[in-house]
């Protein structure tokens, strides 16, 4: 089993909600707490396990822009976990979640430096590195109903942006989104393999604008005025 | 990269020391200009020890959380952070040993000695081929992904042990110039090294914000960072150096670490300049701790890129093509990165 993130970069609005929802929930959760540094102050700063960037794709006017959820890729070849000197990192063997051993970590910060996708932050208060857990502890919480077992970024999203499975199973909604949609993997050069996918944005027909009625004489009298007279 | 003052001395320090008893042991086993005395071999193995062990005790300053460092021995079979905690660790027993041997039989020439000055030398060597492999493993930053780390660390390390172990016969018997000419040797070898590294890390990398977002078809440009104040990656990351200040700390680093030295240490055998010649260690120690800080600040760890900024200049350009480039990557200007919403 290979469990990971599909991210839609399609629907994807940029609202944040999946990284607040995240912070909520991992706040309280196993690697808690996710320290904030002067959160009400001037230069607010904390530990985050997903973070959105926004980019600009192409020249005007053929441009669009981006929404760029960034959080743990949970690589199959995950360098963080091999440079590891404590062994507090490591990523297990049944469903590929990368985790950091909150015990065992000396807060060296290698395992950062390692990292191509910026996905490990270290907290300053406990010394230690942590990172996303895909809500490990969430997912297998058979107390919760079936349709709630999956990490809190992706129930979180009003977009339906982020799609939560195995994607070692070409079957599941996942693999089927990564297949069908063209997904791909970030910085395939450095030989990561990660696991989470991006599905680009699909190619639209341009909206024609010229089969739209032409405007009345009152009209564009009205727009001259318009462009005219200042108010 | 963050240029933390702890990973500096850390590399630095115990390079030297490590590098200097390399030089003790190869000095004495081929008594090269007569060899050391006993008591002169205790002084410089002792101070190789107190130099390595001033580096590891600065480098845990470095640790976030310290009461976990003695787990870092337990990955040795994946990790070349803890290969390196490991042979440090080996050196201490071996190295001591050796002191004691000279120290009490009075002698550095007998079986025994050889075998434990040769076995600390080795275990030495060994370290610091670990200490530059743990910087030349990270696929993530160009600078640091090159065989040329760990050559550098050698041959810095053994021009600063030699520098040490020249100046101290220098000071014994007033001039000497087979110990002189050897460190002069290991010098401009060290030079010559580190001046291959700063062509070869102005090769551009194949990384770019384009295959980093996946869009490799366009252009790219950050809109927004998503945070209003820096983040860990800024603080840890971000650090960077222009390139005219760094040419002028690499002149620096020529000046006083390698061209400084070689004069002091070659006035030294023409007249008694007395404990001037001291200045020669401590000149070499500065501009290599100098270079030691541009290794860090020119590193660039990819992620910067999701922040916008390109990778550094490109100096192995031509000028006209290099001015193009530098506005066709204006977000990668140097310097720390600017909260988003900044004024515009």
């Amino acid at each position: 089993m290979r469990l990971g993130l599909v991210i839609d970069l399609d629907t994807c609005v940029g609202c944040h909600a999946c990284a607040t929802a995240c912070k909520e929930w991992n706040t309280s959760a196993i690697t808690a707490p996710l320290t904030d540094y002067d959160p009400y102050g001037k230069e607010p700063s904390g530990v985050w396990f997903n973070r959105i960037r926004h980019y600009e794709i192409g020249e005007y006017p053929n441009n669009k822009t981006i929404n760029f959820p960034m959080s743990c890729m949970h690589c199959e070849n995950a360098e963080c976990v091999t440079v590891c000197p404590t062994g507090a990192s490591y990523k297990r063997p049944e469903d590929g979640i990368v985790l950091v051993d909150q015990d065992k970590c000396m807060g060296c910060n290698y395992c950062s430096w390692a990292c191509p996708y910026g996905a490990r932050e270290l907290d300053r208060e406990s010394g230690t590195m942590k990172k996303c857990t895909l809500c490990v502890d969430r997912i297998y919480d058979e107390a919760l109903p079936a349709e709630e077992r999956q990490p809190a970024c992706v129930l979180a999203c009003p977009a339906h942006a982020r799609l939560f499975g195995d994607l070692d199973d070409p079957e599941s909604t996942t693999s089927r989104a990564v297949r069908e949609r063209g997904g791909y993997a970030l910085m395939p050069e450095l030989n990561y393999s990660p696991t989470n996918h991006y599905l680009p944005p699909r190619t639209r027909p341009s909206i024609s604008t010229s089969d739209l009625p032409r405007g009345s004489l009152a009209r564009k009298v009205k727009e001259w005025v318009n462009r005219v007279v200042e108010r | 990269m963050n240029p933390s003052l702890a990973v500096i001395f850390l590399t630095l320090f115990s390079g030297a020391g490590f590098g200097l008893m390399a030089t003790v042991a190869v000095v004495n086993d081929f008594a090269i200009d007569g060899g050391l005395s006993p008591l002169r071999t205790a002084i410089l193995v002792a101070l190789a020890l107190l130099l390595v062990t001033m580096g590891m005790v600065s480098s845990t300053a470095h640790l976030a959380n310290p009461k976990n460092a003695w787990r870092a021995f337990t990955r040795w079979r994946t990790s070349w952070l803890a290969r390196e905690g490991v042979f440090a660790v080996l050196f201490y027993p071996v190295a001591i040993a050796y002191l004691g041997w000279v120290f009490f039989t009075n002698t550095d020439r007998d079986g025994v000695a050889l075998a434990l000055g040769n076995a600390a030398a080795l275990i030495g060597l060994i370290t610091i081929f670990c200490q530059g492999m743990i910087y030349a493993c990270l696929r993530t930053i160009r600078q640091w992904h090159t065989p040329l780390v760990p050559a550098n660390f050698y041959a810095l390390g053994l021009a600063l042990g030699m520098t040490v172990l020249a100046t101290s016969r220098v000071l014994a018997r007033g001039h000497d110039l087979v110990l002189v000419s050897t460190a002069s040797a290991l010098l401009v070898a060290a030079a010559v090294m580190k001046a291959i590294y700063y062509f070869w890390i102005g090769a551009p990398s194949g990384t770019t914000l384009q295959t980093a977002t996946g869009f490799t078809r366009g252009r790219v440009r950050l809109l927004d960072q998503g945070h209003t104040f820096g983040t860990f990656l800024t603080h840890e990351f971000s650090n960077s150096i222009s390139p005219v200040r760094a040419r002028y700390f690499k002149i620096g680093v020529y000046l006083l670490g390698f061209l400084a030295p070689i004069a002091i240490l070659l006035l030294a055998t023409r007249t008694p300049i007395g404990l001037t010649v001291l200045l020669a260690p401590v000149l070499a120690f500065i501009g290599i701790g100098l270079e030691r800080y541009l290794f860090f600040v020119e590193a660039q760890h990819v992620v910067n890129l999701y922040h916008g900024r390109m990778p550094g200049p490109l100096p192995q350009m031509h000028p006209a093509l290099r001015a193009h480039a530098a506005d066709a990557l204006s977000a990668g200007k140097p310097g720390r990165l600017v909260p988003s919403y900044e004024k515009r």
